[in-house]
């Protein structure tokens, strides 16, 4: 077959867009959100979740943030601007923005205590912007942060709807004790992003819960009257289901979730 | 050729202040230095390293790296040796540091200078203090 120098090029042109337009259709139909996978498979199949029951806080208790914050090294840093946090106490109209805009609630519920953190989204906006996929989900639901590959450049904190995430402008040993509080865990460097990581150092998929959840079930006795309760959403015979269902049936207990209206699938619950 | 004497000269000095690193070396006995962890309290207690020595000498680096991915991207926490088959925590710190080299200036430090490499590790990731 004789081929002549300009259909060689046209031919060469319309594959190369056949494979761009292959591309990204392939990218838009598996979904943003890629999944890391684990390498046993001991993650696939669970969602991890966290429940926060707003009335049984105890007014000025900190035990959460205070065991989060030792166990992970995260320095307290007085300059507002520069400070880290991974779990931590605001108020209802900062968690619950949207709200503010019914006149009767706000009324009522301006300056109540709330606990935020992570949420560990199901459909994170934080992984989608990524450039390097130092952020990305696991098969268990917990967003990540990989630090070796953080690059910082914030978009994740942009992306972030709940403001969850912190940046290090500075170097965060300098604010912490020396040694660090927990040596057993690294600390992070000055230039990367970090957060909440669901305490994923720990055996949380074998039923051992995050720190936080360690410091109020303390405090409280049980995980049943714990203001934090941890958990596998996925798994219906679990007794984080139990305590979930006995909320809501029992205690007549509505799940809420920040910022529903993002679409970004928060895994973390506001029983209320 | 004009200049000859001048160009051989200039040649010559010029070899010389280029090589002063090889030679300087050799005159002064540096060369011999080379890097010795000694690992032989660790060796009598009966500990042996997750690959041999000569293994991890080479390899060390691949090893931390792959675990490093493994441990925060894949969830998988344990390695079982190769050589031996006992298995470990993948830690630098909890494992490495704090379970036998505990002395990172001697064993960690010492080569790297000396290769003048510089892992950036330890900006996160802690020392367990030397005893």
């Amino acid at each position: 077959m004789e081929l002549s120098r300009r259909d060689f090029l046209k031919m060469a042109g319309i594959a190369s867009a056949g494979v761009v337009v292959a591309g990204s259709a392939g990218t838009l139909l598996t979904g943003c959100t890629p999944v890391a996978k684990s390498k046993d498979g001991s993650l696939a199949g669970k969602q991890m979740a966290m429940l926060y029951v707003p009335s049984r806080h105890e007014e000025g208790c900190t035990d959460c943030t205070q065991a989060c914050h030792l166990k992970h090294n995260v320095p307290n840093i007085a300059d507002k601007k520069h400070e880290i946090k991974w779990i931590w106490e605001t108020e209802f109209q900062h968690a619950f923005t949207e709200y503010m805009e019914n006149d009767l609630l706000k009324e009522r519920m301006k300056g109540v205590p709330y606990f935020v953190l992570c949420n560990h989204c199901a459909n994170p906006a934080c992984t989608r912007v990524c450039p390097t996929k130092a952020t990305f989900k696991r098969e268990d639901g917990v967003v990540m942060m990989d630090y070796h590959r953080c690059i910082g450049c914030r978009f994740c904190v942009a992306a972030c709807p709940y403001g969850a995430r912190s940046f290090n402008f500075e170097d965060p040993r300098d604010s912490l004790s020396k040694p660090v509080p927990n040596p057993n865990f690294p600390t992070r460097e000055r230039g990367v992003v970090e957060k909440c990581n669901f305490c994923s150092e720990l055996d949380i998929q074998g039923g051992e819960l995050p720190y936080c959840v360690q410091a109020c079930v303390k405090r409280k006795g049980s995980l049943e009257k714990s203001a934090l309760i941890f958990g596998d959403l996925a798994d219906e015979k679990s007794d984080f289901h139990n305590i979930l269902e006995h909320l809501q049936k029992e205690e007549k207990l509505i799940p809420l979730r920040r910022k529903e209206i993002a679409g970004t699938q928060p895994k973390v619950y506001y029983l209320v | 050729m004009y200049d000859k004497g001048k160009i051989i000269i200039g040649v010559i000095i010029f070899l010389a202040v280029f090589t002063i690193p090889f030679w300087y070396s050799q005159a002064t006995g540096d060369a011999d230095k080379s890097p010795y962890a000694d690992t032989s309290k660790l060796i009598a207690e009966g500990k042996t390293c997750v690959e041999p020595a000569d293994y991890m000498r080479e390899h060390h680096v691949k090893l931390l790296t792959d675990w490093r991915n493994d441990v925060v991207r894949g969830a998988d926490t344990i390695y079982t040796s190769e050589e031996y088959g006992t298995t470990f925590d993948k830690s630098l710190t909890n494992t490495c540091l704090e379970q036998c080299h505990t002395n990172k200036s001697q064993f960690c430090d010492q080569c790297h200078s000396y290769v003048g490499v510089k892992p950036n590790c330890w900006s996160c990731h802690n020392v367990v203090e030397e005893k």
